[in-house]
């Protein structure tokens, strides 16, 4: 990395610290629970849907579909300011949960992109510690 | 028809003494001047408040600012919407002999602010969007407008927007308080340049400097002051998410809960309403409000905008003031409709006051359209 790496970092928390763990080494973990059945973002101990305690990690496919965007043309901060356009994305997993990311590889243009279009998990290393999934269309 | 009431009135409202531009104003001083007005307005002193309500801010350093010791406080801070909700819970207060004169503030130096607000870098918000760039309100307001488009119509979906945009600034152009004044038209809505899209700079809010302040009081208490009081008929909240990724419909907002409860409690229905107040942060915040409250069905409200009929002369009145679009909005703006509605139905409100307004439903909506607050209020 050239230049120090200037926009936020996640701080992890004591329950994400091994969804970032996984993230460094490329892989895209979510909470699921055995109570309700569902797997559910963003990751906490207790379900969110039924309240049960009996949950765990399970390693997401990375597949999933574009539910909404926006392309982001007045960065939000002056961290992002040099890196506008970029294209802000909600992303339903094929696991069922919905997160939020950004995606790389698509034009930030809205004739090139698609509520719906096939999407799958790319890893960025933005500095050696933090890593963040992005999205890019499905190969 | 009899005559309205309820157990607790709106008995004053103010602006700051400014609103707009007020580099020289820190947010404190935009809450004691509102708080100033409103209690002037009311015909009170700060000795009568005994219930201090605010957001953003907790109430213990708004009521040290303004030397007010509550035996009611509350701070309930959740958006925009926040301040339409501190009038259902000053009214049940009241209705529980909690406080009998409630005050309510509000003051934000969003243009000028010498020092930026910190949020908690451990929220889930911070730690799973800000890192991608979804930072701040249009950014997550776009997304759901581009889920909106998506189901219903592009095209559609944009005439619905430019014909709010374009609405909504009629309204501020009769409005002395407005910040801006100038008409505007379709082409300029669509000429502006890009934010988020599907977003253009004319379907954000403004940003400005501003103070507002709102006093309740029983039915009793307000029946012995100089103006005619404004009922509380009705008042409903509800949030369902914080982050916009964790929105689970992104066209439909906590709306369609507290629109029909506020007007269940008040005994009243959609079309006895005579003013609607909007909480408009975005165009689409109207847009899919319109439809949450129960106005109109799913994707029916680009029909229900149609041909102008939120502006001057219309035949739905909304947004009377110029709204957060072109009237006034720094940060949180949902104290700004109940001061609209509380003109309108005194008839205070000059050049643009809608013809017999007996009946106002005030919607607030706070956060990524995480919460609302929806109150009906009533005159005569």
């Amino acid at each position: 990395m050239a230049e120090a790496y200037d926009r936020p970092l996640p701080v992890p928390q004591p329950e994400s610290d091994f969804y970032w763990e996984k993230a460094k080494a490329h892989e895209l973990w979510l909470r699921h629970c055995n109570g309700c059945g569902r797997t559910y973002f963003y990751p906490r101990d207790i379900c969110p849907h039924c309240f049960s305690r009996e949950t765990e990690w399970a390693q997401a496919s990375g597949r999933g579909t574009l539910h909404a965007f926006g392309i982001v043309h007045r960065g939000p901060t002056p961290a992002f300011r040099d890196h506008v356009p970029y294209i802000v994305a909600l992303v339903d997993l094929e696991e069922g949960a919905r997160m939020p990311t950004t995606l790389v590889g698509v034009e930030p243009d809205p004739a090139h992109v698609r509520i719906g279009m096939a999407l799958e998990v790319t890893f960025d290393d933005v500095t050696e510690a933090i890593t963040l999934p992005r999205f890019r269309p499905a190969t | 028809m009899a005559e309205r009431s309820a157990s607790a009135a709106i008995v004053g409202v103010a602006e700051s003494d400014e609103i707009g531009n007020v580099p020289g104003k820190s947010a404190l001083q935009l809450h004691a001047e509102a708080a100033f007005n409103a209690l002037e307005d009311a015909g009170l002193s700060k000795a009568d408040v005994d219930g201090l309500f605010t957001a953003g801010y907790s109430t213990y350093d708004t009521g040290e600012y303004l030397g007010i010791s509550p035996r009611y406080t509350d701070s309930t801070s959740v958006g925009g919407s926040s301040f339409v909700i501190h009038v259902g819970h000053a009214a049940a207060a009241i209705a529980a002999g909690r406080c009998e004169v409630a005050l309510i503030t509000h003051g934000q130096a969003g243009r000028s602010a010498r020092a930026p607000v910190v949020r908690d870098a451990g929220l889930p918000i911070a730690q799973y969007e800000s890192p991608y760039g979804i930072i701040g309100q249009p950014i997550a307001y776009s997304m759901a407008a581009s889920r909106y488009m998506h189901r219903y119509g592009e095209d559609r979906t944009r005439q619905a927007l430019a014909e709010i945009a374009v609405a909504t600034r009629k309204w501020a152009v009769l409005n002395p308080k407005a910040m801006m004044r100038e008409p505007l038209s379709f082409d300029d809505y669509h000429d502006s340049r890009w934010i988020s899209y599907p977003f253009h700079l004319l379907d954000c809010c403004i940003v400005t400097d501003a103070g507002a302040a709102v006093v309740v009081t029983s039915a009793e208490r307000a029946r012995s002051l100089p103006k005619e009081p404004v009922w509380v008929l009705g008042a409903a909240e509800h949030h369902d998410h914080a982050g916009i990724s964790q929105m689970g419909d992104l066209t439909l907002t906590p709306a369609h809960v507290t629109g029909p409860a506020a007007l269940a409690e008040a005994g009243v229905t959609h079309d006895d309403i005579d003013l609607a107040m909007i909480y408009d942060s975005f165009t689409y915040t109207v847009l899919v409000t319109l439809e949450s409250l129960g106005y109109c069905g799913p994707g029916e409200g680009p029909d229900f905008v149609a041909d102008q009929r939120t502006a001057p002369g219309g035949d739905f009145p909304m947004n009377t003031s110029g709204g957060g679009l072109s009237y006034t909005h720094p940060g949180m703006y949902g104290i700004f409709l109940v001061v609209e509605a509380v003109r309108q139905l005194r008839g205070e409100a000059g050049a643009r006051q809608v013809e017999d307004v007996r009946l106002s439903l005030v919607n607030g909506t706070g956060g990524s359209l995480s919460s609302t607050g929806t109150i009906v209020l009533g005159v005569g």
